[in-house]
């Protein structure tokens, strides 16, 4: 091979690659949601699809992280929070089309793998008594730092007072997704997750689960807003998550409609 | 298979490669060819990524040409969208992270070609241009091919920098890497194993292609 025919080469390259991404689906609107939706508003999304030939594109994090990248600019329409104080924030700041709507309640739930020492007790007296005889190598929770599921779990943790001896124990992941998957996987012996990612059907076969009372811990107020620049598509979708069908799914991954509250 | 992120670092990976050819090139025969001061300074700088952590990198990028500084103003005021959490932003980062596997194994090249071959070329009457066509490219051509290869194969492998300053949109910033830490944590371990596979291969591929260019007896250089 010689210079020139390798130079003809990688121009082809690109001239395919550039082609390819033409028709990709690089120009639907993108979406972010908070981790604990990961399932759920997967199959809102092709609810959405298939009732109305629309589609967007979804990018999931943890809600603080997803706030940040909002403030430094990233190009996302709307933004399903866990909770709502990322949403007013942005709202303060101008980011946002207007404060936004209630969109569920969220649960927070203990999630056991197959094989674990731990039992899926929703009471968490089976997690305390665990801590104090040992049989608690690692526990997963999402970051409290900027993860609102991860800021719940700490809460029931410490309600029930094992906060401090758990608290060395405890392995962090980069949202509340993460933890469940390392709660999951068998590296931990457990961890405290949505109560949405534990009963999708990838992470329920994998573990047993039970939600933690919900007065344990300050509810998790679920906001979704449209983000400033919003197009037709994304408006559509913002009403279609209020819509019956994708209540539906909603309620399916354990999510209290907001008009409970 | 998330093909849209495979396309994605594939086009990000030649774009890379594209531009840092010429770059490699210049700076190659510069370094090898001249002396001046501070020259170890500026290997030194080129060096740098190598050892820089990716998350450093990510982190002063993400400062840098976010929308409030004057840097990403200037890029929002001139292509009127924001260089962070755009493709074109993680080519910058790509760029600045491959300098030193474009320019060392370039450099490396170039002094291995005897200062009496180009000294008889000049004497002959040969043009610059036509010394660098006809003599200079064919004899560091082994070391300009392992340079593009190992450029391809680690901007299809960065994850860090991309984590960092990309946001994982779905074809604009979710390379094949963050795929397969997306699909991970999406419970679907058969999806991330065809990706991390398919990877695997394309690295094996090109770790072999430059061994295979550089070794003796491999592809065989202009007498």
């Amino acid at each position: 091979m010689n210079v020139s025919g390798f130079l003809r080469g990688c121009a082809f390259a690109a001239y395919l690659a550039l082609g390819f991404s033409a028709t990709s689906r690089a120009d639907a609107p993108v979406v972010a949601g908070a981790a604990d939706l990961k399932f759920a508003l997967q199959e809102i999304a092709a609810a959405f699809k298939e009732d109305t030939g629309r589609e967007v594109n979804l990018v999931l994090g943890s809600s603080g992280d997803l706030y940040r990248q909002i403030g430094q600019g990233a190009p996302f329409r709307m933004f399903l929070s866990a909770d709502e104080g990322f949403v007013f924030q942005l709202a303060d700041a101008g980011k946002t089309v207007d404060r936004g709507n209630l969109y569920a309640i969220g649960r927070i739930a203990i999630l056991v793998p197959h094989g674990s020492l731990l039992k899926a007790d929703g009471k968490l007296s089976d997690l305390v008594a665990a801590v104090a005889d040992g049989r608690v190598g690692k526990f997963a929770i999402a970051n409290p730092e900027h993860a609102p599921y991860g800021k719940r779990a700490e809460e029931a943790l410490r309600h029930v007072g094992v906060w401090e001896r758990i608290k060395d124990r405890l392995v962090l992941g980069e949202n509340v997704s993460q933890a469940a998957q390392f709660a999951a996987s068998g590296g931990t012996q457990g961890g405290i997750v949505a109560y949405s990612l534990a009963l999708a059907p990838a992470v329920a076969r994998l573990g047993t689960c039970a939600p933690i009372p919900d007065s344990w811990h300050a509810p998790l107020r679920q906001r979704m807003v449209l983000l400033k620049g919003a197009d037709e598509t994304t408006r559509a979708f913002f009403r279609y998550m209020q819509r019956p069908a994708a209540r539906a799914i909603m309620k399916r991954y354990g999510f209290l409609p907001p008009a409970n509250r | 298979m998330d093909w849209t992120a495979l396309i994605l670092s594939l086009e990000l990976a030649s774009a890379t490669m594209l531009v840092l050819l010429p770059i490699g090139v210049w700076a190659g025969r510069k370094l090898a060819w001249t002396r001046f001061r501070g020259k170890a300074l500026v290997e030194a700088s080129l060096a740098l990524p190598l050892v820089l952590p990716p998350t450093v990198l990510g982190f002063y990028l993400l400062v840098a040409m976010g929308g409030a500084t004057p840097l990403g103003r200037w890029y929002e005021s001139l292509f009127g969208h924001q260089l962070t959490f755009s493709f074109q932003g993680l080519l910058v980062a790509s760029l600045i992270f491959n300098l030193p596997f474009a320019v060392q194994p370039m450099q490396r090249a170039f002094e291995a070609i005897a200062p009496e071959v180009r000294e008889a070329a000049l004497c002959c009457g040969m043009s610059r241009l036509r010394l660098l066509r006809r003599v200079e490219l064919p004899l560091a051509w082994p070391g300009i091919l392992s340079a593009m290869v190992l450029i391809f194969a680690h901007t299809l492998g960065e994850f860090g920098v991309v984590l960092m300053v990309g946001g994982s949109i779905p074809g604009k910033t979710r390379t094949i890497a963050i795929a397969i830490y997306d699909r991970v944590q999406a419970f679907d371990t058969a999806g991330a194993g065809i990706m991390s596979a398919a990877l695997l291969l394309i690295s094996m591929l090109a770790i072999g292609l430059s061994y295979l260019i550089t070794s003796p007896g491999g592809i065989r250089r202009h007498d």
